[in-house]
């Protein structure tokens, strides 16, 4: 490292100090909002003269918010674990095999990824209509999964690349086959890519917020960011600013800890990758 | 247990590349043939097409009788060890061993006895419930060798398996691997780059150059009666010398003199329509001249030169000294020996022989001294085609320094052999120097 002068440091530090308070400040307004008391929602104090748990209690005293909160994490989880194995056999693929069209999967994939949601919406849901998807759990699975895909692949292709050539040719010569090899030699080596990469895909589910919204109508399927915008006052003309907020903490909580917890291995698996046999 | 037969087998990649050209070759049940080349020869591709791992373009593949060119390597029952051993990571060393069984569907008790008995014999018993990221480099080679033998299968196959470990535990492990293979008396087949590995391991060696076999047979006969220039040049540490010759009435001129041919030598190398050929003397077919019996002398020249380098070895000495540079011989093969050692590399500009000598030597670095080299050891080669003249005339090919081809010690010699490309315009040089004095550097030292 290069010797940095005082000068540096302050500039560095006072940079830094900037973009997370620009960064933080409106997330720590929402924590002060969502123990306010109602009354309290337009003082424009930082610090809430009175904390109350009351919004939270609200929310989750109600199926309006509860049974969203576990659409979202079922089908998070579902969406997440078909996009990871289909993401792997592809990526494998495309990281290994030499086939007719790869470059073909390849563009598609990035396609996907780029694609505005937005102009999907209609078509999905008049596809969903008819086929009587619309406003159930796969109606959304089946969704997150393609645009979870794209995403997957090109993750783990990079740490399936990583992996010796050799030790699937070992496996091959001890006897097993290209699935065998897969699954028993290629696929634990592959397991912080997969678990990155499911991570990443869970929270790109999670987040979703444009498809939820669009694809379901009634809490049977409709996921926590979507539910938070039918939250409704106490009156017509209440805005329910409280309870959006404490909703809005409840779902980011899961985020904080995936983030603390799996950040070494997002980081690490992302950056290093490597098997050394 | 099995032969190996390689029945013209050609490789060709998709690019259109020709790897492996019509090789043939036959590996003897039990017998341990090596497959030796400088790098991109093409050895492993034909390792590889043996294990299953390459598609045969052409040409059969045999083991133990059945084609195999379409089976899939699980079908093949060979074992094999790669260069970087390949290990799993996520397994212990017990589970490496054993995973080739377990996939077979072997019971477990017999699996545990297998594994139990191939780490006694490689001595890893108390390493068998660690994982190989723990493990020094010649402990994961030997957990590598023990997932070969624990298999039992009808033969070895090894792809480099000793070139990750440091220079001395190559050499024990040389001799482990030696061992192991007597032992088990089991088909191996052996691909280095490094002829001292072939030259001690093999019963037979097989020599490749840019996808053809050059040359099998046992390391001695390789040493004393190389059919090409390749060979002659890659066999051996130090390297063979090679300078350019001039035939003339029977007389061939060289920079270090003139032999006087045999008839039936003579007869040979003009049989082949040259004047112009390339003399290879090895190293120990020299010797200081004063060490030299009056007997002896007659069979060869004398010369003098001025040395340049002096290394002893306590057995021996080495001497180097330069050869004029106009002098210098050019074949492709010896180019590519140049590249192949990384002579090329180091920028040699004069032609450098390198002399064995007797340890009683009494020559010094920068004197002058005489030398003596004998005429019979000498091979003599046909510039265009490499082919090794000698040999149909016995009493060149196999005379002096042959019976040390064994012990010939490893000697990381720098730029022993003439092979600047840039020091030779035409294939040979045509002037032919006479008198033996004149072998006195030039003034051209690097």
């Amino acid at each position: 490292m290069a010797v940095t002068t005082p000068r540096q440091r302050v500039s560095w530090g006072t940079t830094n100090f900037v973009v997370i308070a620009l960064a933080l400040i409106p997330v720590l307004w929402l924590v002060s909002l969502a123990f306010k008391t109602p009354t309290a929602v337009l003082d424009p104090s930082f610090v809430p003269a009175q904390w109350t748990w009351g919004n939270f209690h609200q929310i989750l005293s109600t199926s309006q918010f509860i049974r969203p909160l576990l659409n979202s994490i079922g089908i998070g989880l579902i969406a997440t674990f078909i996009a990871v194995v289909l993401a792997s056999m592809a990526a494998y693929a495309v990281a290994r095999l030499r086939f007719p069209g790869k470059s073909l999967l390849i563009g598609m994939a990035l396609l996907i990824a780029m694609f505005p949601i937005i102009s999907l919406v209609t078509p999905l849901f008049s596809i969903e209509r008819a086929l009587g998807l619309f406003n159930t759990w796969p109606g959304l699975i089946i969704p997150y999964v393609a645009f979870g895909l794209p995403l997957g692949i090109y993750t783990l292709s990079a740490f399936f690349r990583e992996i010796p050539w050799e030790l699937e040719k070992a496996a091959k010569v001890d006897g097993a086959t290209p699935f065998q090899a897969f699954i028993r030699v290629i696929a634990p080596l592959a397991a912080p890519g997969m678990v990155t990469t499911a991570i990443l895909v869970f929270l790109f589910c999670w987040n979703e917020f444009l498809l939820a919204i669009s694809l379901t109508s009634t809490t049977a399927s409709r996921t926590a960011p979507a539910s938070i915008a039918y939250f409704s006052g106490s009156s017509q003309f209440t805005v329910p600013t409280g309870p959006i907020a404490a909703a809005a903490v409840v779902i980011t909580i899961p985020i904080i800890i995936f983030v603390v917890f799996f950040q070494r291995r997002i980081v690490a698996g992302l950056t290093s990758g490597a098997v050394k046999g | 247990m099995a032969e190996i037969v390689l029945d013209e087998v050609t490789k060709r990649f998709p690019d259109g590349a020709l790897a492996v050209d019509k090789i043939s070759l036959d590996v003897g049940d039990g017998e341990f043939v090596i497959l030796v080349g400088p790098s991109g020869c093409g050895k492993s591709t034909v390792l590889n097409m043996i294990a299953g791992l390459e598609d045969i373009t052409s040409g059969t593949l045999r083991i133990g009788g059945q084609v195999v060119n379409n089976k899939t390597p699980k079908d093949r029952d060979i074992a094999m060890v790669f260069q970087s051993y390949a290990l799993y990571p996520h397994m212990t060393v017990r589970e490496n061993m054993g995973f080739a069984l377990k996939l077979a569907k072997t019971p477990q008790a017999t699996i545990n006895e297998k594994v139990e008995e191939a780490a006694r014999i490689l001595d890893l018993t108390q390493h068998l419930d660690r994982r190989p990221a723990n493990l020094s480099g010649g402990q994961r080679q030997r957990v590598a060798m023990g997932r070969a033998i624990v298999r039992d299968p009808s033969a070895f196959l090894m792809d480099e398996p000793l070139s990750n470990l440091d220079a001395k535990l190559r050499v024990q492990m040389r001799t482990e691997v030696s061992r192991i293979q007597r032992r088990l008396g089991t088909t191996m087949v052996y691909v280095t780059h490094d002829q001292t590995e072939a030259l001690t391991l093999g019963d037979r060696v097989a020599v490749m150059r840019t996808g053809v076999l050059q040359q099998v047979g046992s390391p001695k006969e390789l040493y004393d009666r190389p059919v090409n220039l390749f060979v002659a040049g890659f066999i051996g540490s130090p390297a063979m010398n090679f300078m350019s010759g001039t035939l003339e009435d029977g007389t061939l001129h060289t920079s270090l003199g003139d032999f006087r041919l045999s008839d039936r030598l003579r007869r040979e190398v003009e049989h082949a329509g040259g004047r112009n050929v390339i003399v290879g003397l090895r190293p120990e077919n020299f010797e200081d001249a004063a060490l030299v019996s009056a007997d002896a002398r007659p069979s060869g020249i004398t010369f003098r030169t001025s040395i340049d380098v002096l290394e002893s070895l306590g057995s021996d000495v080495f001497v180097y000294f330069t050869q004029e540079r106009e002098q210098g011989v050019n074949a492709a093969e010896l180019e590519e020996l140049a590249q192949d050692s990384g002579r090329a590399d180091t920028g040699a500009s004069g032609d450098t022989v390198v002399a064995r000598l007797d340890a009683a030597t009494r020559i010094r670095e920068g004197r002058d001294a005489e030398l003596w080299v004998d005429g019979r050891a000498m091979h003599i080669f046909d510039p265009a085609t490499g082919r090794n003249l000698s040999l149909g005339a016995d009493d060149g090919g196999s005379g002096g320094g042959s019976s040390s081809a064994q012990a010939a010690p490893r000697h990381a010699a720098p730029d022993q052999a003439a092979s600047d490309q840039a020091a030779a315009d035409d294939a040979v040089a045509t002037g032919s120097v006479g008198g033996a004095s004149d072998a006195s550097p030039s003034g051209e030292v690097t």
